[in-house]
């Protein structure tokens, strides 16, 4: 299903595109953070990996948004998207 | 005794999410969107008027800003530098009640001859920041770093205050009309009293006569500057001395223009890092100066960081909510790893905890509040000779220079 993402900052490590538009492949079980996460290291990320995630998650310095709400009001990486839900990533890091 | 119980794993794991969404903590009606500090959640409205109550909150606290008084805006394009142009401009617009009173400017400080970064680049984000700098017509100056080459060696030294500083025992009101008093007797012929002081600003930049794009700079320059930021060897220095350069610029521009304050963006996670990075450059001594709400090291031009109390979260989200546009501008250490500077790996340190212990921040913060000088050492008073040539701080040390400094002088000689 079809995902608008956003980035501020860490757009360097996506080939400098603030603004992508996602659709992820169908799958059984719906999708949650945690496999978006991991969706986007294995097939979006250009660059250096662990400035973005790290471990299961992101990279703490990162604030990611859902629908404009702080992704821990909504559950962190338990969160299941629904379609056309708009992710954005905000970085408050110096060094990204 | 502890006994690990089988059934209780599995729970444990498991962090649900919410069922039923939060309600903000303070208005208890509208859907939360935020969470700041320790789990306090913000709806939007509500989030809106902390953020911008704090900031009034936080110069009415700390009177340091006299109505009329001309203020430099050190903006660096940073999310935290372009919130607090945007404060600025929300406490001093008309409906604002007790509006702020005084006159602003903003400088931009032009260091990718530092970065490595080439013209073209430069001047895509030097284009991109002066138009939203024109959008709040306020007189504006973009300075390059280059430029450093060319600062008097006055800049070295700490100024008297311009005005006389009045008694501390005098009320702030006292300070206020004293202060009115000197620059009235200063000023005989153009009358600046506050309204017509904006609106004369406003009226120069609107002529485009005043705004100074300083003359551009030849490639001789530029190379002098890569050589002198090659041969520090460190990253750790070559981000010191970027900083230390910065200064000087951001000083000399507000001495030659006529402004006695300069506000800066430090945000609350900015300030608990460099506290902390500070004490391991061995700038312990003047963790006073370097953190807190104004920095009086230069005597005629006082340094103030009116965004100390905002999280880089805080900042983050408001500008993302309400729009406010903010550049990013590679810098020396964008992509550095963790470990390349002492600077890098006590930011990573300090945000890796913080996402565990969320009052990390927060309590660095309050302890750097409790770092006062009774009186400070650091004034005038204290003979030029026993001042530190970079910083303007007083020695701590019996040798030449502070150590730290002593190194960071041998590697560029």
């Amino acid at each position: 299903f079809l995902l608008p993402l956003g980035l501020t900052h860490p757009h360097l490590l996506f080939g400098s595109v603030k603004e992508h538009h996602v659709t992820l492949p169908n799958q059984s079980e719906p999708w949650d953070m945690k496999q978006l996460l991991v969706w986007i290291r294995g097939n979006m990320l250009k660059e250096r990996p662990e400035l973005f995630v790290q471990g299961d998650t992101v990279r703490p310095g990162i604030l990611v948004l859902i629908n404009d709400a702080d992704w821990e009001l909504m559950g962190e990486l338990e969160y299941e998207l629904q379609d056309k839900d708009n992710v954005v990533f905000i970085s408050t890091l110096h060094g990204g | 005794m502890c006994q690990v119980d089988e059934e209780y794993n599995g729970q444990l794991e498991h962090r649900g999410a919410p069922r039923v969404s939060k309600k903000c903590v303070k208005c208890k009606e509208n859907t939360a969107v935020l969470i700041i500090r320790a789990g306090d959640a913000f709806c939007r409205g509500c989030f809106k008027d902390y953020f911008i109550h704090k900031f009034r909150a936080m110069l009415g606290k700390n009177r340091v800003i006299f109505p009329g008084e001309k203020v430099l805006l050190a903006v660096s394009g940073g999310p935290a530098s372009i919130s607090m142009l945007s404060q600025v401009q929300e406490g001093l617009s008309r409906d604002a009640p007790k509006k702020l009173r005084f006159v602003p400017g903003i400088i931009y400080i032009d260091d990718g001859g530092a970065s490595g970064q080439s013209m073209e680049e430069r001047k895509r984000a030097v284009a991109q920041l002066e138009s939203v700098f024109r959008a709040t017509n306020y007189h504006y100056h973009i300075v390059h770093l280059e430029q450093v080459s060319s600062l008097p060696s006055s800049v070295l030294e700490a100024g008297s205050s311009a005005t006389e500083k009045p008694e501390t025992g005098l009320s702030y009101k006292a300070a206020v009309d004293h202060f009115i008093q000197t620059r009235k007797n200063q000023n005989q012929h153009s009358d600046l009293s506050v309204e017509n002081g904006q609106s004369h600003l406003s009226s120069l930049s609107m002529q485009e006569v005043q705004n100074e794009v300083t003359s551009p700079i030849t490639p001789e320059h530029t190379q002098a500057l890569q050589r002198l930021f090659a041969s520090v060897r460190t990253l750790t220095a070559k981000e010191d001395l970027l900083h230390t350069l910065r200064q000087h610029l951001i000083l000399h521009t507000a001495r030659t223009q006529g402004y006695t304050k300069v506000m800066m963006g430090d945000s609350c996670s900015r300030l608990a890092i460099k506290l902390l990075s500070n004490i391991s450059l061995g700038r312990g001594a003047s963790l006073a100066m370097d953190t807190g709400f104004s920095d009086p090291r230069y005597g005629d031009v006082v340094i103030v960081r009116p965004m100390r109390d905002y999280s880089s979260k805080e900042i983050a989200y408001y500008n993302r909510m309400f729009d406010i546009p903010s550049v990013f501008i590679p810098g020396l250490d964008t992509k550095a790893q963790d470990k390349a500077s002492i600077q890098r790996l006590t930011e990573s340190f300090v945000t890796k905890l913080q996402t565990d212990f969320p009052s990390t921040v927060s309590t660095i913060y309050r302890t750097s509040e409790k770092l006062h000088t009774a009186c400070p050492p650091q004034n005038t008073n204290t003979q030029l000779s026993a001042k530190c040539l970079l910083c303007v701080c007083a020695l701590d040390t019996k040798l030449g220079d502070c150590i730290f400094h002593l190194n960071c002088n041998t590697l560029i000689t």
